[in-house]
């Protein structure tokens, strides 16, 4: 009897402690982020994804000379490396759960998202605004994919040119000619990379040129390819589709026949890997230099000329304040130490700075002993200047699975490259107008 | 004045007095029952309930993570479902798949545990080597595959010693689907192995001598006494497989990431697209809600099914 009683009053206990959770949960993704001056000492917090102890360790070095010179504000910075396969996922979870870090990098590709949604707060003033930052000496090719009206929403700590490292050992044994006597006569292009990477893997029963990244999904990553063509995904205000346009279609055809007509690269299904000796060349970020284990004989150079002369492209990563972090305004003050001249030139030793005064073989070169003087002036140096980047966008996740969806119809030896091409346009006009 | 009338009168009369004052003794119990049981109950209230509500909740708004705008929208997330081509691609990916794992799974379970049922010599062995994917990590396991399923990888290895060149397993629409289908099956198949198992061991050996006296043949034996005094189990395992199927991720964001094309995008893995990859945790709600009222109604035409086809059932 009594239990029939308390039935409805036990109910009515359950759906409002349901209510109180669900709306606690709910009320975490609108709170209102926190922005005054804290009166004691916080702790910061920036997302990484790099696990690479050393590189960690130099931060946690600069971190902790800020911490000493700012008792008053700061307690304590800490690094948290994220896996970079989930790294932007991660981030935008902590974001959704109301969980900001202070600072974090930020993947190119998705710079103009972040940028554009308002995730980021304006560190310009702050930049601009320290003694001895020199804002001057950073190269404004390097800022503008971070920039918007006249704020600057993140810093680009990392600018990696894209190169080809060689298997020279492998392209000797198939007879063919040096990729740097090629370059010095001024006839390293990517049919003669091609060419070189087909008789290489024809007689090493390997791979030819590799993609790093590439493996049919990542497709931006054939930008290294395609800037030799002049070519581009979309239009440069991103609102028209560029895929169907004949430089485009010039460029992937020269592709497809390279991997089901010449040889010349990995088919889909297959994985090789150049720093395992798996490949004669690959296309990838100079950065991934400290892979090379002597194992072999091998060669770093620009990216080859396509019909259109040689483009370099560069892969750049950013460090951004989160607008709705705890305290951002610390936060930007941690960031102009953390890259200010000095420590950029610690950090140049993994990532080539955007400091024009920086960019020079010595500083380069001091951080680098794999790198001959000369490999660093062709390939980082010069391939910084006037480099573009990877295709952006600010729908740029949607448009990178869809593309992605698109261009699997591509990779089959019978494809029809203009149609799935204009296929592709079509599918992504809407993403591209929205 | 039958039993029931005098039981209804006296019930009547004790609602017409005062109400008992709770003894102490009583207090106690309840006291300790429900400190007992709060655990538990406050455990679901957090993780299973509140989830629920919230999610719901979230379906109903315009959330964009990077923005930090969360607007209320009424209905349009669920409005968009109706026009989004490509949920619905991913609704006809999830039936594929839940057909083809669920005919596959069901049927190579209930031959492999009659098979193992036998009294014969290794069956334990057997036993064991179907079960132990069950305890290996599906990860750990998908990669697996996914190495074997490559173009030069193991399976077309072993094809052309067979003179067969195999396809590229996991680049065409039909072979990728079937890969991801065979992989899920071979990983879970010793669970519902164990289940028929544990439920053909029950069927009293008696009616099967009584029928074999009959002269019933082994199929007549199995579809006539085995499979009706099983079906609880078969039951249990259909639901429990076909819910499984609704709920696969890892498999295709590990083999496949939803392609070729999107082939192998199901409901799941959209989802987890619309929420981690585009931000749009609003519309992904609004999925996700989808796919528990799909869970439910097929769980609950299941339930209802049951009463014509399972032995036991009235």
């Amino acid at each position: 009897m009594s239990t029939q009683q308390r039935r409805p009053r036990a109910s009515l206990a359950l759906g409002v402690g349901i209510a109180a959770v669900a709306l606690t949960l709910a009320g975490c993704s609108g709170s209102a982020p926190e922005t005054e001056t804290p009166d004691e000492p916080v702790d910061l917090r920036m997302t990484v994804w790099t696990a690479d102890e050393s590189q960690l360790a130099m931060f946690q070095e600069i971190a902790d000379a800020y911490v000493e010179d700012n008792p008053d504000t700061v307690a304590s910075v800490t690094f948290e490396a994220i896996p970079f396969a989930d790294y932007t996922t991660t981030l935008t979870t902590q974001l959704a759960g109301g969980n900001a870090p202070d600072l974090g990098w930020i993947l190119e590709s998705y710079a103009p998202e972040f940028v554009s949604s308002g995730a980021l707060a304006d560190i310009r003033p702050e930049l601009q605004g320290t003694e001895g930052y020199e804002y001057d000496d950073l190269l404004s090719s390097s800022l503008a994919l971070w920039e918007k009206d006249d704020g600057l929403f993140a810093y680009p700590f990392s600018n990696s040119p894209f190169a080809v490292f060689v298997n020279t050992d492998q392209l000797a044994a198939a007879g063919q000619a040096s990729p740097a006597d090629l370059l010095a006569d001024g006839d390293w292009t990517f049919d003669a990379a091609r060419d070189l990477s087909a008789a290489a893997a024809a007689t090493s029963g390997k791979q030819g040129l590799v993609v790093r990244d590439f493996d049919f999904k990542v497709w931006e990553n054939l930008a290294t390819i395609w800037n030799g063509w002049d070519a581009a995904p979309w239009s440069a205000d991103g609102t028209s589709c560029t895929f169907t346009d004949p430089e485009m279609v010039d460029a992937f055809t020269w592709i497809h026949d390279a991997i089901f007509v010449d040889g010349a690269m990995p088919g889909p299904g297959t994985t090789a890997d150049f720093f395992a000796g798996d490949a004669a060349m690959t296309i990838t970020q100079i950065s991934r230099a400290s892979a090379l284990d002597g194992s072999f004989g091998w060669d770093v150079l620009p990216l080859p000329a396509g019909p259109e002369g040689q483009q370099n492209v560069i892969g750049q990563a950013g460090i951004g304040v989160f607008a709705n972090a705890k305290h951002p305004a610390v936060a930007a003050d941690f960031l102009a130490y953390f890259t200010n001249p000095q420590n950029a030139e610690k950090l140049a030793t993994y990532f080539p700075p955007p400091r024009e005064s920086l960019l020079n073989a010595e500083t380069l070169g001091a951080a680098n002993a794999k790198l001959s003087a000369e490999q660093l002036q062709a390939v980082v140096v010069d391939g910084i200047q006037g480099a573009v980047t990877k295709p952006t966008h600010v729908n740029f996740a949607k448009l990178q699975d869809t593309v992605r969806a698109q261009l699997d119809a591509l990779w089959a030896p019978d494809a029809d490259i203009e149609a799935v091409l204009e296929q592709t346009c079509s599918t992504i006009a809407p993403l591209l107008e929205g | 004045m039958t039993t029931s009338a005098v039981l209804a009168a006296a019930e009547t009369a004790e609602r017409r007095g005062p109400r008992p004052r709770r003894s102490a003794a009583t207090r106690a119990d309840w006291i300790v029952g429900y400190t007992m049981a709060a655990p538990a109950v406050l455990g679901s209230l957090a993780f299973v309930i509140a989830p629920l509500v919230a999610v719901f909740w979230f379906s109903l708004h315009d959330w964009n993570v990077l923005a930090n705008t969360f607007v209320f929208s009424g209905g349009d997330n669920y409005e968009r479902m109706l026009t989004d081509q490509g949920l619905h691609d991913s609704l006809l990916a999830s039936l594929w798949f839940s057909i083809g794992l669920v005919v596959l799974n069901i049927t190579l379970a209930l031959f492999l545990a009659v098979l193992l049922n036998q009294k014969l010599p290794g069956t334990t062995t057997f036993r064991t080597f179907f079960f132990s994917p069950v305890v290996v990590s599906l990860v750990a396991w998908t990669i697996v595959w996914s190495f074997l399923l490559q173009a030069d990888g193991g399976i077309n290895g072993f094809l052309s010693l067979l003179g067969i060149q195999g396809p590229n397993w996991l680049r065409g629409d039909f072979t990728a689907m079937l890969s991801v289908i065979v992989v899920q099956v071979f990983k879970n198949v010793g669970m519902n192995m164990i289940l028929f198992l544990a439920a053909l061991q029950g069927v009293p050996e008696e009616i099967m001598e009584a029928a074999r006296i009959d002269g019933a043949g082994a199929w007549r034996r199995f579809r006539s006494i085995t499979l009706p005094m099983i079906s609880p189990t078969v039951l249990l395992v259909s639901i429990l497989t076909v819910v499984g199927s609704l709920e696969v991720f890892a498999q295709i964001a590990v083999l496949t990431g939803g392609g070729p094309g999107n082939s192998t995008t199901v409901l799941v893995y959209y989802l987890y697209q619309q929420a981690f990859r585009f931000n749009d945790f609003g519309y992904a709600s609004a999925i996700s809600v989808l796919l528990f009222v799909i869970v439910l109604i097929l769980t609950l035409i299941q339930w209802q099914t049951r009463k014509r086809w399972v032995f036991n059932e009235t």
